[in-house]
């Protein structure tokens, strides 16, 4: 490990490509950093393995952009250590970033280039060609391919998220890093994009990527939950949902808002939150029984229907939210 | 719950050739909380355009909160109001400084300005924010006085566009408590959307495919009618892109 | 080098992509050196003047001779009292009034002393003031050709116009060398500070960080086209200048293109610098016009000569590079002078060439803090 922290170029950092079957793709120690008194990320540790899809899930402003920046190098950690592919993220930032693959938050492709100059551009700049590397963007480009004389800013945003992920793999990165790269697009670009993500599965790149949707947390290998700068869990995604510590319950009556007002001044009630069309609650004793019923008959719902279910990733994250700031709902 | 303030027959847009909205049909219910789906480039933002007041349709029937929206787009605007995710309260601006604004765009009386920032600040428990710059407040914050102040002047109908993306789980939920809250008094919540989770939300739902509304219904009738989980594997299903 | 050139190709492709960017390349100083050629120009072309000749002498008629035959004026009419001159002047054609005394011939020859009167219409004040002037010098210049041969040297001279270099008196010998220096640095430092912060802007710098690309290549790779670009525009301004209003290079037109070539790329630093310092497009458009081109145009020596300057002026301008290439330029097209006598400026323009460019490259940022 120490030895290849030394950063070794060339043709050597090939041959030892075994050694690096031990190494993690990405070891994170204590990462901190703050943008004047704002603490963007607070004590970071995480380790991703090679060739998995790691995902970061958050709300806009938890620090995952903050965090991929430091990962490809692009800020400086104020605390912590980050060792990439074995490298030191500070010192060794110019081999490191030969075989990092990044696609930022924003589209950051040149939208008055085509769709073909911009992939021939960032193969030159990374010392390859667009033929070396065709069979590993293949699956993706040809969706694009058909359109290869237009210009990028002329694309939809399902084909510029196709091209940006063409761009960032032309050079066969070993690890792929992917900022919030459904934000924008619409439901089909998206499923279809985790579906790419898992076909790269068998060239073996490490892939991170970040969401603020909990529910792509089902198609990583393993995600970690972050919120204000710090992570709240890591796991795999059935852990983390089987880390919901209650029985979670659904609520539905027609008048929701009624539903939730009725449901929140019972003392029995735990939790009581919306979510989509039901409210999904949680109960001091953790039981459900004919009382619920009775009671919010009494107030008026007749029309209540309660479920036990299952719960979702969205669901673990509240609760860990709760946890951190000590935060409950109950008036 | 059938006091119809959205009623929408054979709409037409066309710009030149291409047919945006292409012959739509559909009534929205006072106190409803309406979704409105579609994939990228769709028509969502034509509609939206045309319900608002902001564009004319090319033929058909467009009613909005009582008034026809080919010629009396003023009074529409009076009876909506609009809030976005991108944009919506002018960040340079403290707390009440943009209450205040809106009020006055919306033409509110002083007094009830006055009333309705305190009921406001009361109802979100934002006293000690008052004086603060909106570039302050933490996002979650935002988006919820962004909601309030679109529906400061009692609009009949209230357009949403993308109200929670991106927001943490505790943020959307309360979120859209103050949108059932809303709804509950009479206030039409009409949402677009393509977070298919935030569909999931809604009393009925349409989903719109090239210009076209190819599904009409409660996300329930939805999921039963195309045998699928979630709101998200019915669209997948029938909106494909274009 | 691959790398280096493939970036290069795109800057091109950018280029060649934005008719907005070509305009401003080419556009500009074209219409520029024929706005300021033409229409902002100082000579003046057929002023219409009138003449009130009371002594109608040989001389009188001689003199108004050369008047209109210099090219400047075109005579409008010939007066007969001094009630015509309001009348005159109304019409509007007609923008001054030669006056000749009575006698004005005789009292020249005798008393060696005659009077001419100039009224000119002083509501264009400019060409008011051309009008008097270059009458003023064509008067003289009969003077002294009279008084050779004729006089002995006994007929007064007054007003003593010195023209040396610019014996016509035409201002494109003034406004064209003013002009490249102007457009050089505005168009250099305004193009590459627009260019690299709009990879910032767009975000796609961050994408060439996390490349391999060293910056020295960016940097570079952003330059290049540009120098190209301005260098071809030279010629075109050159060329212009030539075909157009006669103007030739009386120095070394070497030794000219290589003052260029320093300049411009003194600008292309200075641009780079103006975008290290700017988050965005508007900060890098505002500080090269604001910054640069306000400067450039009041207190280079360009429009205002800097001896009439107050003091603190001249001390700002002695920290504008154009200051220099403005005496540069103007001593080998129209002095025709060699190095010898520009050495200095062209020193202080390499010293900050490579100040801009020191400061660049280690400001340039290898992450985005």
């Amino acid at each position: 490990m120490a030895l290849l922290n030394q950063g070794c170029p060339g043709k050597r950092f090939f041959q030892q490509k075994n050694n690096y079957q031990m190494v993690k793709a990405i070891e994170s120690s204590g990462i901190s950093k703050k943008f004047g008194p704002t603490k963007a990320l607070d004590n970071i540790s995480f380790s991703v393995n090679e060739s998995e899809v790691f995902g970061f899930i958050g709300p806009d402003g938890a620090g995952k952009t903050t965090l991929f920046r430091i990962i490809t190098t692009l800020l400086l950690p104020d605390e912590g250590k980050m060792s990439i592919l074995g490298m030191d993220s500070t010192t060794n930032y110019k081999e490191l970033r030969k075989n990092i693959g990044y696609m930022p938050g924003r589209f950051s492709l040149y939208q008055d280039l085509s769709v073909e100059e911009n992939l021939n551009f960032f193969a030159t700049v990374f010392g390859t060609s667009v033929e070396e590397n065709y069979e590993l963007i293949s699956d993706i480009y040809s969706h694009i391919e058909p359109f290869k004389k237009r210009l990028a800013g002329k694309l939809s945003g399902g084909m510029k998220q196709k091209l940006a992920l063409s761009c960032a793999l032309i050079h066969k990165p070993r690890l792929l890093i992917l900022d919030e790269p459904t934000t924008g697009v619409d439901a089909v670009s998206r499923s279809e994009f985790w579906d790419m993500l898992g076909k790269l599965r068998k060239y073996n790149i490490t892939i991170i990527v970040s969401t603020p949707y909990m529910d792509e947390a089902i198609r990583c290998d393993r995600v970690a939950l972050i919120q204000n700068g710090k992570i709240l869990s890591i796991d795999t995604p059935q852990k983390i949902k089987a880390g919901f510590s209650r029985k979670l319950f659904t609520v539905k009556s027609a008048e929701k808002y009624k539903l939730i007002k009725t449901l929140r001044k019972n003392p029995e009630i735990l939790t009581a939150y919306p979510f989509g069309d039901s409210i999904h609650v949680t109960l001091n004793n953790n039981t459900l029984d004919n009382s619920l019923y009775e009671y919010l008959a009494s107030e008026g719902i007749g029309d209540a229907i309660i479920m036990e279910a299952e719960a979702g990733i969205e669901d673990r994250f509240l609760e860990l939210m709760e946890k951190d700031n000590g935060i409950t709902n109950k008036a | 719950m059938n006091n119809t303030v959205i009623s929408v027959h054979n709409l037409v847009k066309k710009f030149g050739s291409f047919v945006a909205n292409d012959n739509l049909s559909f009534e929205v219910y006072a106190g409803e909380i309406f979704g409105f789906l579609g994939a990228n480039g769709a028509g969502k933002t034509t509609t939206i355009r045309i319900l608002s007041g902001l564009s004319k349709p090319t033929s058909g029937e467009v009613n909005v909160a009582g008034f026809d929206a080919y010629d009396q787009t003023e009074q529409i605007k009076k009876n909506i109001g609009y809030m976005c995710q991108k944009f919506s309260l002018y960040e340079d601006l403290t707390v009440k400084e943009n209450i205040i604004l809106y009020g006055g765009i919306y033409g509110m009386s002083r007094s009830l300005i006055r009333k309705r920032l305190i009921e406001l600040l009361a109802k979100l428990r934002f006293q000690e924010y008052e004086n603060r710059m909106i570039s302050d407040l933490p996002l979650g914050l935002r988006q919820k006085l962004a909601f309030s102040v679109a529906v400061l002047h009692e609009p009949k109908i209230v357009f949403l566009d993308e109200p929670t993306g991106g927001v943490d789980p505790i943020t959307r939920r309360q979120f859209w408590e103050s949108i059932y809250e809303t709804a509950s008094r009479g206030i039409t919540v009409f949402v677009t959307t393509h977070y298919m989770d935030e569909a999931e939300y809604c009393d009925r739902i349409s989903i719109m495919n090239d210009g076209k509304i190819v599904a009409l219904d409660t996300p329930e009738n939805l999921k039963k009618q195309y045998n699928a989980g979630t709101v998200e594997e019915v669209f997948i299903k029938i909106a494909r892109p274009v | 080098m691959k790398r280096f050139l493939g970036f290069v190709k795109k800057e091109f492709l950018h280029i060649f992509r934005d008719y907005r960017t070509l305009f401003i390349l080419f556009g500009i100083p074209v219409a520029q050196i024929l706005i300021f050629g033409f229409a902002v120009s100082n000579d003046i072309k057929n002023a219409g003047v009138a003449i009130l000749d009371l002594s109608h002498d040989e001389i009188t008629l001689k003199l108004t001779d050369k008047i209109i035959s210099s090219g400047f004026f075109k005579k409008t009419e010939t007066l007969l009292n001094y009630k015509d001159i309001d009348r005159v002047f109304k019409k509007g054609k007609t923008k001054a009034v030669i006056i000749f005394e009575n006698d004005f011939g005789r009292k020249l020859i005798s008393e060696g002393k005659a009077s001419l009167s100039i009224i000119a219409d002083g509501s264009e004040p400019n060409t008011a003031t051309l009008v008097t002037n270059y009458t003023t010098a064509i008067v003289n210049d009969f003077t002294t050709e009279l008084a050779g041969p004729v006089l002995n040297n006994s007929i007064r001279i007054s007003p003593e116009v010195k023209m040396f270099y610019n014996p016509n008196l035409k201002s494109h010998y003034m406004f064209v060398p003013g002009v490249v220096t102007l457009i050089l640095i505005l168009i250099c430092a305004l193009m590459t500070s627009v260019t690299i912060t709009r990879e910032k802007e767009f975000g796609t710098m961050e994408v060439l960080l996390v490349s391999p690309l060293r910056p020295i290549q960016i940097i570079l790779g952003k330059v290049m086209p540009y120098f190209i670009l301005s260098f071809i525009n030279v010629l075109l301004i050159l060329a212009l200048s030539w075909l157009v209003f006669d103007l030739p290079v009386k120095g070394s037109l070497i030794l000219l293109l290589a003052e260029c070539m320093l300049y411009i790329l003194m600008s292309l630093s200075l641009g780079i610098l103006i975008s290290t310092v700017s988050a965005n497009m508007q900060q890098a458009i505002f500080i090269s016009l604001i910054g640069l081109m306000l400067p450039t145009v009041l207190l280079s020596g360009f429009i205002f000569p800097i001896e009439n300057m107050p003091k603190i002026y001249d001390y700002i301008s002695s920290i504008l590079p154009p200051r220099y290439f403005i005496v540069i330029i103007k001593n080998i097209m129209i002095k025709g002078t060699g190095l010898m006598y520009i050495w200095k400026e062209t020193l202080i323009l390499i010293i900050m060439t490579l100040v801009f460019i020191g400061i660049s490259v280690r400001k340039f940022k290898i992450r985005l803090e």
